[in-house]
Protein backbone atom coordinates (compact mmCIF):
# COMPACT_ATOMS: atom_id res chain seq x y z
CA UNK A 1 0.00 0.00 0.00
CA UNK A 2 1.99 2.94 -1.23
CA UNK A 3 1.24 6.08 0.70
CA UNK A 4 0.11 4.34 3.87
CA UNK A 5 3.52 3.24 5.12
CA UNK A 6 4.11 6.56 6.78
CA UNK A 7 1.10 8.01 8.45
CA UNK A 8 2.04 11.56 9.24
CA UNK A 9 0.16 13.64 11.77
CA UNK A 10 -3.33 12.38 12.32
CA UNK A 11 -6.10 14.91 12.24
CA UNK A 12 -9.82 15.03 13.01
CA UNK A 13 -11.92 14.34 9.96
CA UNK A 14 -15.62 14.04 9.23
CA UNK A 15 -17.14 10.76 8.14
CA UNK A 16 -20.59 10.43 6.63
CA UNK A 17 -22.59 7.34 7.55
CA UNK A 18 -23.53 5.54 4.32
CA UNK A 19 -24.76 2.17 5.57
CA UNK A 20 -25.70 0.35 8.78
CA UNK A 21 -25.81 -3.38 9.32
CA UNK A 22 -26.58 -5.34 12.49
CA UNK A 23 -24.05 -8.13 13.12
CA UNK A 24 -25.73 -9.44 16.30
CA UNK A 25 -28.47 -8.19 18.64
CA UNK A 26 -25.90 -5.90 20.30
CA UNK A 27 -23.37 -5.10 17.58
CA UNK A 28 -23.67 -2.94 14.50
CA UNK A 29 -21.43 -2.28 11.54
CA UNK A 30 -21.27 1.36 10.47
CA UNK A 31 -19.94 2.21 7.02
CA UNK A 32 -18.51 5.70 6.65
CA UNK A 33 -17.25 7.69 3.72
CA UNK A 34 -14.45 10.04 4.72
CA UNK A 35 -13.70 12.41 1.84
CA UNK A 36 -10.07 13.11 2.84
CA UNK A 37 -9.31 9.53 3.98
CA UNK A 38 -5.64 8.77 3.24
CA UNK A 39 -6.11 4.98 3.18
CA UNK A 40 -5.40 2.49 5.95
CA UNK A 41 -3.70 -0.81 6.70
CA UNK A 42 -5.59 -3.82 8.09
CA UNK A 43 -5.47 -3.76 11.90
CA UNK A 44 -5.51 0.01 12.37
CA UNK A 45 -8.13 1.86 14.39
CA UNK A 46 -9.87 5.21 14.46
CA UNK A 47 -10.77 7.41 17.41
CA UNK A 48 -14.35 8.60 17.34
CA UNK A 49 -15.34 11.80 19.14
CA UNK A 50 -18.89 12.58 20.16
CA UNK A 51 -19.62 16.04 21.48
CA UNK A 52 -22.78 16.87 23.45
CA UNK A 53 -24.61 20.19 23.08
CA UNK A 54 -23.04 21.38 26.36
CA UNK A 55 -19.56 20.84 24.92
CA UNK A 56 -18.81 17.63 26.84
CA UNK A 57 -17.00 15.24 24.54
CA UNK A 58 -16.00 11.59 24.72
CA UNK A 59 -13.42 9.82 22.55
CA UNK A 60 -13.34 6.06 21.98
CA UNK A 61 -11.18 3.86 19.75
CA UNK A 62 -12.74 1.45 17.27
CA UNK A 63 -10.92 -0.94 15.00
CA UNK A 64 -11.50 -0.73 11.28
CA UNK A 65 -13.22 -3.88 9.97
CA UNK A 66 -12.91 -3.24 6.25
CA UNK A 67 -9.99 -4.02 3.97
CA UNK A 68 -7.83 -1.20 2.65
CA UNK A 69 -9.47 0.34 -0.43
CA UNK A 70 -9.28 3.44 -2.55
CA UNK A 71 -12.91 4.43 -2.06
CA UNK A 72 -12.44 6.62 1.05
CA UNK A 73 -14.75 4.15 2.75
CA UNK A 74 -14.25 2.43 6.08
CA UNK A 75 -16.39 0.18 8.24
CA UNK A 76 -16.28 -0.20 11.99
CA UNK A 77 -18.24 -2.73 14.05
CA UNK A 78 -19.33 -1.51 17.47
CA UNK A 79 -20.51 -3.67 20.36
CA UNK A 80 -23.06 -1.96 22.59
CA UNK A 81 -22.12 -1.67 26.25
CA UNK A 82 -24.96 -0.95 28.65
CA UNK A 83 -23.10 1.77 30.52
CA UNK A 84 -21.12 3.03 27.56
CA UNK A 85 -21.00 6.71 26.67
CA UNK A 86 -20.41 6.26 22.97
CA UNK A 87 -21.43 2.74 21.93
CA UNK A 88 -25.20 3.09 22.66
CA UNK A 89 -25.31 6.08 20.31
CA UNK A 90 -23.33 4.31 17.58
CA UNK A 91 -25.38 1.11 17.79
CA UNK A 92 -28.87 2.52 18.31
CA UNK A 93 -29.20 6.15 17.34
CA UNK A 94 -26.90 6.91 14.46
CA UNK A 95 -28.60 7.08 11.05
CA UNK A 96 -27.52 6.97 7.43
CA UNK A 97 -26.55 10.50 6.42
CA UNK A 98 -25.26 11.49 9.88
CA UNK A 99 -21.78 12.95 10.20
CA UNK A 100 -19.31 11.59 12.74
CA UNK A 101 -16.03 13.12 13.85
CA UNK A 102 -13.09 10.75 13.67
CA UNK A 103 -9.31 10.70 13.85
CA UNK A 104 -7.14 8.18 12.05
CA UNK A 105 -5.99 5.83 10.76
CA UNK A 106 -3.98 5.08 13.91
CA UNK A 107 -1.41 2.40 14.70
CA UNK A 108 1.54 0.96 12.83
CA UNK A 109 2.31 -2.20 14.83
CA UNK A 110 -0.89 -4.22 15.18
CA UNK A 111 -1.23 -4.38 11.39
CA UNK A 112 -1.02 -6.97 8.64
CA UNK A 113 0.47 -5.85 5.34
CA UNK A 114 -0.27 -7.75 2.17
CA UNK A 115 3.46 -8.23 1.50
CA UNK A 116 3.78 -10.42 4.61
CA UNK A 117 4.14 -14.01 3.40
CA UNK A 118 4.60 -15.92 6.69
CA UNK A 119 1.75 -17.97 8.20
CA UNK A 120 -0.63 -15.85 10.25
CA UNK A 121 -2.36 -16.94 13.44
CA UNK A 122 -5.31 -14.85 14.53
CA UNK A 123 -6.94 -15.23 17.94
CA UNK A 124 -10.06 -13.19 18.69
CA UNK A 125 -12.10 -12.78 21.85
CA UNK A 126 -15.59 -11.36 21.26
CA UNK A 127 -15.46 -8.04 19.43
CA UNK A 128 -11.69 -8.53 19.14
CA UNK A 129 -12.53 -10.12 15.79
CA UNK A 130 -12.92 -6.68 14.17
CA UNK A 131 -9.29 -5.78 13.28
CA UNK A 132 -8.59 -9.44 12.48
CA UNK A 133 -11.51 -9.42 10.03
CA UNK A 134 -9.86 -6.46 8.29
CA UNK A 135 -6.73 -8.64 7.92
CA UNK A 136 -8.74 -11.59 6.55
CA UNK A 137 -10.52 -9.29 4.08
CA UNK A 138 -7.25 -7.63 3.15
CA UNK A 139 -5.69 -11.03 2.44
CA UNK A 140 -8.53 -11.85 0.03
CA UNK A 141 -8.53 -8.44 -1.66
CA UNK A 142 -4.79 -8.55 -2.23
CA UNK A 143 -4.90 -12.19 -3.41
CA UNK A 144 -2.21 -13.01 -0.88
CA UNK A 145 -1.23 -16.63 -0.45
CA UNK A 146 -0.25 -16.23 3.22
CA UNK A 147 -1.70 -19.06 5.29
CA UNK A 148 -4.26 -17.73 7.75
CA UNK A 149 -5.76 -19.48 10.74
CA UNK A 150 -8.38 -17.96 13.05
CA UNK A 151 -9.32 -19.12 16.53
CA UNK A 152 -12.43 -17.15 17.49
CA UNK A 153 -13.75 -17.24 21.04
CA UNK A 154 -17.35 -16.13 21.56
CA UNK A 155 -19.91 -16.53 24.32
CA UNK A 156 -22.42 -18.33 22.10
CA UNK A 157 -23.11 -18.88 18.39
CA UNK A 158 -25.46 -15.87 18.21
CA UNK A 159 -22.68 -13.58 19.46
CA UNK A 160 -20.34 -14.25 16.52
CA UNK A 161 -19.73 -11.38 14.09
CA UNK A 162 -19.37 -11.89 10.29
CA UNK A 163 -20.51 -15.51 10.60
CA UNK A 164 -21.65 -16.12 7.02
CA UNK A 165 -18.71 -14.31 5.50
CA UNK A 166 -16.19 -16.23 7.62
CA UNK A 167 -17.93 -19.48 6.74
CA UNK A 168 -17.78 -18.65 3.02
CA UNK A 169 -14.13 -17.62 3.15
CA UNK A 170 -13.11 -20.70 5.12
CA UNK A 171 -14.72 -22.94 2.50
CA UNK A 172 -12.64 -21.44 -0.31
CA UNK A 173 -9.84 -23.96 -0.42
CA UNK A 174 -6.84 -22.90 1.61
CA UNK A 175 -8.08 -19.39 2.35
CA UNK A 176 -8.61 -19.61 6.08
CA UNK A 177 -8.69 -22.28 8.76
CA UNK A 178 -11.46 -21.39 11.18
CA UNK A 179 -12.11 -22.71 14.68
CA UNK A 180 -14.70 -21.41 17.11
CA UNK A 181 -14.40 -21.66 20.88
CA UNK A 182 -17.76 -21.17 22.62
CA UNK A 183 -17.44 -20.11 26.23
CA UNK A 184 -21.07 -20.36 27.44
CA UNK A 185 -23.36 -22.04 24.91
CA UNK A 186 -22.35 -24.29 22.00
CA UNK A 187 -24.34 -25.30 18.93
CA UNK A 188 -26.09 -28.66 19.24
CA UNK A 189 -23.75 -31.63 18.94
CA UNK A 190 -20.62 -29.45 19.22
CA UNK A 191 -17.69 -31.71 20.15
CA UNK A 192 -16.11 -29.40 22.74
CA UNK A 193 -17.97 -28.43 25.93
CA UNK A 194 -18.33 -24.70 26.52
CA UNK A 195 -15.18 -23.15 27.98
CA UNK A 196 -12.32 -20.74 27.50
CA UNK A 197 -9.53 -21.41 25.06
CA UNK A 198 -7.11 -23.86 26.70
CA UNK A 199 -3.81 -25.57 25.91
CA UNK A 200 -5.55 -28.54 24.28
CA UNK A 201 -7.45 -26.27 21.87
CA UNK A 202 -4.31 -24.25 21.14
CA UNK A 203 -2.46 -27.45 20.26
CA UNK A 204 -4.95 -28.30 17.48
CA UNK A 205 -6.07 -24.90 16.21
CA UNK A 206 -2.91 -22.79 16.20
CA UNK A 207 -0.06 -23.12 13.69
CA UNK A 208 2.81 -25.24 15.03
CA UNK A 209 5.76 -23.18 16.25
CA UNK A 210 8.11 -24.55 13.58
CA UNK A 211 6.13 -22.62 10.96
CA UNK A 212 7.12 -19.43 12.84
CA UNK A 213 3.74 -17.73 12.46
CA UNK A 214 3.11 -14.13 13.35
CA UNK A 215 0.28 -14.08 15.91
CA UNK A 216 -2.30 -11.35 16.34
CA UNK A 217 -4.36 -11.56 19.52
CA UNK A 218 -7.23 -9.15 20.12
CA UNK A 219 -9.91 -9.00 22.79
CA UNK A 220 -10.58 -7.89 26.35
CA UNK A 221 -7.41 -7.46 28.43
CA UNK A 222 -7.94 -10.60 30.52
CA UNK A 223 -8.55 -12.64 27.34
CA UNK A 224 -5.38 -11.33 25.72
CA UNK A 225 -3.30 -12.09 28.84
CA UNK A 226 -4.74 -15.61 28.98
CA UNK A 227 -4.13 -16.39 25.30
CA UNK A 228 -0.70 -14.75 25.33
CA UNK A 229 0.27 -17.07 28.20
CA UNK A 230 -1.01 -20.14 26.33
CA UNK A 231 0.86 -19.20 23.14
CA UNK A 232 4.12 -18.64 25.02
CA UNK A 233 3.63 -21.92 26.93
CA UNK A 234 3.12 -23.65 23.56
CA UNK A 235 6.57 -22.40 22.53
CA UNK A 236 5.56 -19.40 20.43
CA UNK A 237 8.21 -16.69 20.09
CA UNK A 238 7.18 -13.71 22.26
CA UNK A 239 8.50 -11.31 19.64
CA UNK A 240 6.07 -12.69 17.07
CA UNK A 241 2.94 -12.15 19.15
CA UNK A 242 1.20 -8.82 18.63
CA UNK A 243 -1.64 -7.91 20.92
CA UNK A 244 -4.46 -5.40 21.09
CA UNK A 245 -6.43 -5.09 24.31
CA UNK A 246 -9.91 -3.65 24.75
CA UNK A 247 -9.81 -3.29 28.55
CA UNK A 248 -12.05 -5.03 31.05
CA UNK A 249 -15.08 -3.02 30.01
CA UNK A 250 -14.70 -3.88 26.36
CA UNK A 251 -14.92 -0.21 25.45
CA UNK A 252 -11.58 1.31 24.64
CA UNK A 253 -10.96 4.84 25.68
CA UNK B 1 -10.76 -14.22 34.43
CA UNK B 2 -9.35 -11.34 36.40
CA UNK B 3 -11.77 -8.45 35.99
CA UNK B 4 -9.32 -6.10 37.71
CA UNK B 5 -6.88 -5.98 34.85
CA UNK B 6 -7.46 -2.46 33.68
CA UNK B 7 -4.69 -1.67 31.25
CA UNK B 8 -4.82 -1.47 27.48
CA UNK B 9 -1.74 -1.38 25.26
CA UNK B 10 0.38 1.24 23.57
CA UNK B 11 -1.77 1.05 20.42
CA UNK B 12 -4.51 2.91 22.29
CA UNK B 13 -2.21 5.92 22.84
CA UNK B 14 -1.67 6.34 19.11
CA UNK B 15 -4.39 8.94 18.67
CA UNK B 16 -3.21 11.19 21.52
CA UNK B 17 0.45 10.87 20.53
CA UNK B 18 -0.46 11.84 16.98
CA UNK B 19 -1.44 15.28 18.30
CA UNK B 20 2.20 15.86 19.20
CA UNK B 21 4.28 13.81 16.77
CA UNK B 22 3.95 13.50 13.04
CA UNK B 23 5.11 9.88 12.91
CA UNK B 24 3.27 6.87 14.29
CA UNK B 25 4.97 5.98 17.57
CA UNK B 26 3.07 2.76 18.30
CA UNK B 27 5.45 0.86 16.02
CA UNK B 28 8.53 2.65 17.42
CA UNK B 29 11.00 0.60 19.44
CA UNK B 30 11.99 1.84 22.86
CA UNK B 31 14.04 0.69 25.82
CA UNK B 32 12.92 0.69 29.44
CA UNK B 33 15.46 2.56 31.62
CA UNK B 34 14.66 0.32 34.57
CA UNK B 35 15.02 -3.24 33.24
CA UNK B 36 16.59 -2.61 29.84
CA UNK B 37 13.89 -4.47 27.90
CA UNK B 38 13.59 -3.32 24.31
CA UNK B 39 10.17 -3.47 22.73
CA UNK B 40 7.59 -1.82 20.56
CA UNK B 41 5.69 1.00 22.19
CA UNK B 42 2.50 -0.82 21.09
CA UNK B 43 3.37 -3.63 23.53
CA UNK B 44 3.61 -1.35 26.59
CA UNK B 45 0.75 -1.52 29.08
CA UNK B 46 -1.36 1.60 28.92
CA UNK B 47 -3.44 2.87 31.82
CA UNK B 48 -6.22 5.24 30.86
CA UNK B 49 -8.28 5.42 34.08
CA UNK B 50 -6.30 8.38 35.35
CA UNK B 51 -5.88 12.04 34.46
CA UNK B 52 -4.09 11.44 31.18
CA UNK B 53 -2.30 8.35 29.92
CA UNK B 54 0.38 6.28 31.66
CA UNK B 55 2.39 3.67 29.76
CA UNK B 56 4.28 1.05 31.75
CA UNK B 57 6.88 -1.51 30.74
CA UNK B 58 5.22 -4.86 29.98
CA UNK B 59 8.14 -6.65 31.62
CA UNK B 60 8.85 -4.73 34.85
CA UNK B 61 5.93 -2.27 35.13
CA UNK B 62 8.22 0.77 35.28
CA UNK B 63 6.55 3.98 34.08
CA UNK B 64 7.72 4.66 30.51
CA UNK B 65 5.58 7.63 29.53
CA UNK B 66 3.04 9.99 31.01
CA UNK B 67 0.89 12.20 28.84
CA UNK B 68 -1.59 14.73 30.16
CA UNK B 69 -3.63 17.05 28.02
CA UNK B 70 -5.40 19.73 30.04
CA UNK B 71 -6.86 21.41 26.98
CA UNK B 72 -4.59 24.41 27.49
CA UNK B 73 -1.28 22.56 27.78
CA UNK B 74 0.08 19.13 26.93
CA UNK B 75 2.52 17.59 29.42
CA UNK B 76 4.74 14.74 28.24
CA UNK B 77 7.15 12.80 30.47
CA UNK B 78 9.22 10.15 28.69
CA UNK B 79 12.07 9.75 31.17
CA UNK B 80 11.18 6.06 31.65
CA UNK B 81 12.58 5.30 28.21
CA UNK B 82 16.28 5.35 27.39
CA UNK B 83 15.39 5.97 23.76
CA UNK B 84 12.60 5.60 21.25
CA UNK B 85 13.47 4.90 17.61
CA UNK B 86 11.41 4.86 14.46
CA UNK B 87 11.71 5.57 10.77
CA UNK B 88 11.47 9.20 9.73
CA UNK B 89 8.63 10.55 7.66
CA UNK B 90 9.33 10.14 3.95
CA UNK B 91 8.02 12.85 1.75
Amino acid sequence: MAGTEVLGRVSWRTGKVVALHDETSTARTIALVVSDWPGHIAGQHVDIRLTASDGYSAVRSYSIASAPNSDQRIEITVERLENGEVSPYLTQEVMVGDEIELRGPIGGWFVWRSDQTEPIQLVAGGSGIVPLMAMIRSRLESQSNAQFQLLYSVREPAAAFYKDELEAISKRGDSLLLTYAFTRITPKGWPRPPGRIDAALVSVSVWPTDLAPTCYVCGPTSFVEHVNGLLIAAGMDRGKIRTERFGSTGERK
Amino acid sequence: MNANISYLDGNAAGGELSRIFNVDLTAAEGQCVNCGTKGRFADAHLYVDCPGLVARCATCDHVLLRLVNTGERIFLDVRGMAYLTTRPVQS
